[in-house]
């Protein structure tokens, strides 16, 4: 227990230390919301309060940023500099290794959840959610499968210098198409078609049912599903093809 | 009980036999040096005793320990220093000994560390703006943290300047007197010679020769005598330089004639280096 509490101090650390992961996988999310709600918080979006439905938007956008711009790229970072090599040869567990960094980021994402939720409330005055335990349980299911897809990707991913590319070019227009910034309704049949497959739009489609319809999380058998299933599929690959030796050559 | 003992040690990637059989011990308290060319077999063979790479076949007792085996225990006992060097670069130089020294149930104290290292004045220094030198000093720190029996320095001073170099061999030299064992690849000979106690050089994979740096020199082939004679160059080799020199000049001299070009000289050790591994071509 000790070694993990120190791992996962030593994660935080580094966590706030990087100004990149700061500002893309925690920040961004925020500013968008205060751009995005100044803009349409005050419209109905399908049927809701613009400003409520953002929310939720940013809240699964959020999920993703910390765990593809954060985790996928830091680990593929890690891995391709030679540092998860380095730290193979100390006492370190890997699987406290991997709880710590995993909960580094699940923390990163809280704050950021209540983050969201106070600018919400305050700037846009959005109501607090209630079902809070339904929420919860949403959020955590949803950012763990993240993870777990972003460690696959990592895992699939050989260089670093090609890393932020890959991984900004899948989250960010996955972002928008499953309507994290906006109505999807609106969108064309075949970025529609394109939604329908991917893990977000069903997370999105969760948190919105939560927050906007007042549901609980056991009503929402296939968003659950679907968004678990993606996220066994991130595991299986991660725990295919994850190393902790870097790419030679 | 030896710190390392490797017997008929094999590893091949695909075709390539990287480590074709080789056997060694080093004793507790020991600089052992493993010299060769690059690609000779020197990492393959170390990150096996590290628990990184399986081997194909042979035996190896790490701290007794078969490192295809090990645990966190034993890692306990060893430190690392891979050939590059990585880090967590937001990180300041006691930070990252902090976090490191986290891992090992009775750390040295990272303060010990720093000076060890020689990195007082960088020590709240991030590790970005280190020099290369000052992170490999600090990498060397990261593996002396967990104050382990036995160190293993992978290539630990290439590319560095020579000020670099001379400063890193009198780290190395403590950790000797600390009573450490410590199993050193190099390339350089130079570097074999000034730190270790013993020496074997591996060439495609075989140790072609081993012993203390004295003995590799005295195994060094007879004195070269060279001279030209009508045009020709004549090399000869003899153990007993002092006659034929007698013989050659008096014969000279008598027939009224001068050795053109005579050389007298011993073979550098890095001549014997070069022989022993020249079989490299390709």
């Amino acid at each position: 227990m000790r070694l993990l509490r120190h791992e996962l101090r030593g994660e935080l650390i580094l966590y706030v230390r990087s100004r990149e992961l700061a500002f893309f996988t925690f920040l961004l999310p925020m500013i968008l919301f205060v751009l995005l709600g100044s803009a349409y918080g005050d419209d109905t979006i399908d049927g809701y309060d613009g400003a409520t439905f953002l929310e939720a938007g940013m809240i699964g956008y959020g999920a993703i940023s910390v765990a593809f711009a954060g985790l996928a790229i830091v680990l593929v970072i890690r891995r391709e500099s030679g540092v998860l090599k380095r730290l193979r040869a100390t006492p370190l567990p890997a699987p406290f290794y991997i709880t710590a960094l995993l909960s580094s980021y699940l923390a990163a994402f809280a704050v950021e959840v209540v983050g969201i939720v106070l600018l919400g409330r305050f700037l846009f005055g959005v109501d607090t959610p209630s079902h809070v335990p339904s929420l919860i349980l949403a959020l955590l299911l949803g950012v763990i499968s993240f993870c777990a897809l972003g460690i696959g990707l990592a895992s699939l991913i050989r260089s670093a210098e090609g890393a932020s590319a890959v991984v900004n070019a899948i989250y960010l227009p996955m972002a928008f198409i499953s309507g994290s910034f906006f109505s999807a309704e609106s969108f064309p049949s075949f970025l529609q078609a394109i939604a329908e497959v991917l893990p977000l739009t069903y997370f999105i489609k969760l948190v919105r049912a939560i927050m906007l319809e007042g549901q609980e999380i056991w009503t929402q058998g296939t968003n659950v599903a679907v968004v678990a299933a993606w996220g066994l599929a991130g595991l299986i690959v991660a725990l295919r093809s994850f190393r902790w030796e870097p790419h030679e050559g | 009980m030896s710190a390392i003992e490797v017997r008929d040690l094999r590893k091949s990637y695909g075709a390539l036999e990287a480590v074709r059989g080789i056997d060694f011990t080093v004793e507790r308290g020991e600089v052992f040096g493993l010299l060769g060319p690059n690609g000779a077999g020197k990492t393959t063979t170390v990150e096996i005793l590290e628990g990184y790479r399986r081997r194909d076949g042979g035996t190896a007792q790490v701290l007794g320990v078969d490192p295809a085996a090990a645990k966190g225990d034993w890692r306990e006992r060893i430190g690392v220093v891979l050939q590059s060097s990585a880090m967590y670069e937001t990180l300041t130089v006691v930070g990252m000994l902090r976090l490191f020294a986290g891992y090992y149930r009775e750390p040295r104290p990272v303060d010990e560390v720093v000076s060890l290292v020689g990195l007082e004045e960088k020590r709240n220094d991030r590790v970005r703006r280190l020099s290369g030198g000052q992170r490999r000093r600090l990498d060397l720190g990261l593996a002396l943290v967990g104050d382990p029996e036995l160190i293993f320095l992978d290539e630990p001073t290439t590319g560095f300047d020579p000020g670099a170099r001379r400063r890193a061999w009198e780290t190395i030299r403590g950790l000797r007197k600390l009573g450490k064992t410590i199993l050193l690849t190099t390339h350089y000979l130079d570097e074999a010679e000034q730190l270790a106690d013993r020496v074997a050089v591996l060439s495609r994979g075989k140790i072609v020769a081993s012993g203390t740096p004295a003995e590799l020199t005295g195994a060094m082939p007879a004195t070269e005598i060279r001279y030209r004679e009508n045009g020709r160059e004549v090399v000869l080799q003899t153990d007993e330089p002092t006659r034929v020199l007698n013989e050659l000049t008096g014969n000279a001299l008598a027939n009224r004639r001068e050795l053109e070009g005579l050389v007298v000289r011993r073979p550098s050790l890095e001549e014997i280096y070069l022989s022993l591994t020249e079989d490299q071509g390709e």
